[in-house]
């Protein structure tokens, strides 16, 4: 009863989303506009203001859409002519509510393994694991409607695994969480690829966050790509420190006697900070690397006060993009995004 | 605010989820016709409540009692007095019990397609390996089983009460037969009828309030019309207006060619003619109602 197409081999350096100028055009509006990139295996990030074609893209690789022009692979199944068999060994998890609130996970996620082609029983241990593998216990037995935001999205996420997929597209999936609720999202994702073995194409309009999440990030606008990278490749020259710490007798300015020591070794510090949370006692500098660490640590250390905090601001992606309004206009949407 | 730091994630939950490790599935993929078989059981369990809560079970199986018990009573009555035939035809028993039967369709269609359209949980059926005709071929077929299992019910219980009370086998399997035929299509034509009207909105009330008024509302006028005709002697028209009304339309089927004594006014039934154009219009019905279904989810998507 197994579909009869060989198994992709998930081998470093094989394309797992391949198109080539691909392009939707409705009556009105053009969604994609020769769209062409390569994802391989790992956490990509599809980056790109709301209605930037994101959804578009997905119902594309997924043969629910046909495309207007231009061709596209996923898992090396053509989207044109194996829709079908694609849909088999891909998960997905729609940005809207999609759960009926009158059953419990348990019965719906069971319910969705077997939509995917999994016998009874392995469609119920399956489930049980999946559940179990995205935070949800034993309130996984209770009617969904009376779950919270995260663990919907849990749920939402559970039912685009539960089929041990070999992609997922996760469509916004940390819309309506908050900041806790968020970065255990990114965090569940990270695993999908690391631990599971599965690789995600995750989309969002906030580049801040997919930074810390993707191996690498693709970003469109207005249906082009703008950019397609691996995330080391942006984020190492923006990586900034933020170090905060104590003053002591000796030092009745800790965060004077740091600046100074630091410029002393010749570290510059970076303006700026103001408006954030301890605006004043926040000390930026650009890490070089492992070393800079190691610096701060030493400085802090030899001058006997105490380091409050030491952490890696990296909200910096979009200033890689900075050329052109429509990348204004997204930097805009993230700041307000984080502020939010 | 987390720094990633992957030998030291945040203790607790977190932790105790990485180390039960995740099992890859290497088991059989059964594929599409498996998960459009597997949505037609659950949307078939569903129509009676089972597998979803209990207070949606209670409808259902009500109705299926009140459907059965006039049958039990009937054979009851005529095991006691002894009777040379059942008091009711086969063919009748349906179109006596219409009410119970639009109330069926008008409770079930809705919960079966208007809650993945409220719940938006039909992208998550197209986006596995069925297709538009997969889930509404399984949905039609679910609820045509429901209800040829609610309205043969009380032709199985007749049946068997007319085989006890030893009443004549050859006449009472053809009328059981012919009984069958007839809710059979009864069931095809009002769940695609259920279907496309619930399919149009995805509210449930609104769902259960368009189908009530379309099969009582039709019928209504159809049955006033045709009393109408009768008594002003205008009996020809009488046969073609039962082709307004889905009851009426297998009544007049069914006495047309399964042996039935309609229950037009008159008692008079289409003559054979009539009784194809009757036939036609049914299965063109039935036919319409399901293109329609595929054109409304062709356009839902994703």
């Amino acid at each position: 009863m197994t579909t009869g197409v060989a198994q992709v081999t998930t081998v470093d350096d094989v394309t797992v989303i391949a198109t080539e100028s691909l392009s939707k055009r409705f009556p009105r509006v053009t969604a994609l506009d020769r769209l062409s990139v390569d994802v391989g295996p790992g956490v990509t990030g599809l980056v790109g203001a709301n209605g930037a074609g994101k959804s578009t893209l997905i119902k594309i690789l997924l043969g629910l859409s046909p495309a207007t022009e231009g061709r596209a692979e996923v898992l090396g199944l053509d989207v044109a002519t194996k829709g079908g068999d694609i849909r088999e060994r891909v998960g997905y998890m729609p940005e809207h509510d999609c759960l009926p609130p009158d059953v419990s996970a348990t019965e719906f996620v069971v319910h969705m393994a077997r939509m995917s082609g999994l016998p009874p029983t392995a469609a119920r241990e399956r489930t049980a694991d999946t559940l179990r593998h995205v935070g949800l216990y034993e309130e996984r037995y209770r009617p969904i409607g009376g779950y919270s935001t995260g663990m919907k999205q849990r749920v939402k996420l559970a039912q685009a695994l539960v089929h041990d997929p070999q992609l997922v597209f996760l469509d916004e999936p940390t819309n309506g969480l908050d900041p806790v609720g968020r970065d255990e999202m990114l965090g569940l994702i990270r695993r999908i690829y690391t631990d599971f073995g599965i690789s995600v194409l995750v989309t969002s309009h906030l580049l801040g966050e997919l930074e810390r999440t993707c191996d690498h990030v693709v970003v469109v606008d207005g249906g082009k790509l703008l950019r397609s990278s691996s995330t080391t490749d942006f984020t190492q020259t923006t990586t900034t420190i933020a170090i905060e710490v104590t003053d002591t007798d000796a030092h009745p300015d800790g965060t004077r006697a740091v600046r100074d020591a630091l410029h002393a070794r010749g570290v510059e510090l970076l303006e700026g900070g103001a408006g954030l949370p301890g605006a004043g006692h926040v000390l930026l500098l650009t890490a070089q690397g492992e070393e800079t660490y190691d610096l701060v640590r030493d400085v802090v250390a030899d001058l006997g006060i105490g380091l409050v905090r030491m952490e890696q601001r990296r909200h910096h992606i979009s200033e890689v993009f900075t050329d052109g309004d429509a990348q204004q206009d997204t930097q805009r949407k993230e700041a307000v995004g984080h502020g939010g | 605010m987390a720094v990633e730091h992957p030998a030291a994630t945040s203790p607790g939950d977190q932790t105790r989820i990485h180390n039960i490790g995740y099992r890859a599935y290497d088991g059989p993929r059964l594929g599409r016709s498996y998960a459009t078989r597997s949505l037609y059981s659950q949307s078939l369990r569903g129509a009676y409540g089972l597998g979803r809560s209990v207070k949606s079970k209670v409808l259902p199986m009500l109705l299926f009692v009140v459907m059965c018990v006039p049958a039990a009573i009937m054979v009851a009555v005529a095991v006691a007095t002894k009777a040379k035939d059942l008091p009711v035809d086969y063919t009748r028993y349906a179109v006596i019990m219409q009410a119970v039967i639009s109330l069926y369709v008008a409770s079930q269609a809705p919960q079966s397609v208007s809650r993945d359209l409220r719940f938006k949980t039909v992208p998550l059926y197209f986006s596995r390996p069925i297709e538009t005709a997969d889930y509404v071929r399984a949905k039609f077929a679910a609820l045509a089983s429901a209800l040829f299992i609610l309205t043969a019910a009380p032709l199985v219980v007749l049946y068997a009460g007319a085989l006890l009370a030893k009443l004549d086998f050859a006449d009472q399997t053809k009328g059981f037969a012919q009984g069958l035929v007839s809710v059979a299509l009864l069931s095809l034509l009002f769940a695609g009828l259920g279907l496309v009207i619930a399919s149009v909105t995805p509210r449930r009330g609104f769902g259960i309030a368009a189908v009530i008024a379309v099969l009582t509302i039709t019928y209504g006028a159809v049955s006033t019309l045709q009393a109408i005709a009768d008594a002003q002697d205008a009996g020809d028209s009488i046969a073609w207006m039962g082709l307004f009304s889905p009851i009426t339309l297998i009544d007049g089927l069914q006495s047309a060619f399964l042996g039935a004594t309609s229950a037009f006014p008159g008692g008079v039934g289409p003559t054979n003619g009539e009784g194809v154009v009757y036939v036609l219009v049914t299965l063109g019905l039935i036919a319409a109602c399901y293109g329609l279904l595929m054109r409304r989810y062709r356009k839902v998507g994703l």
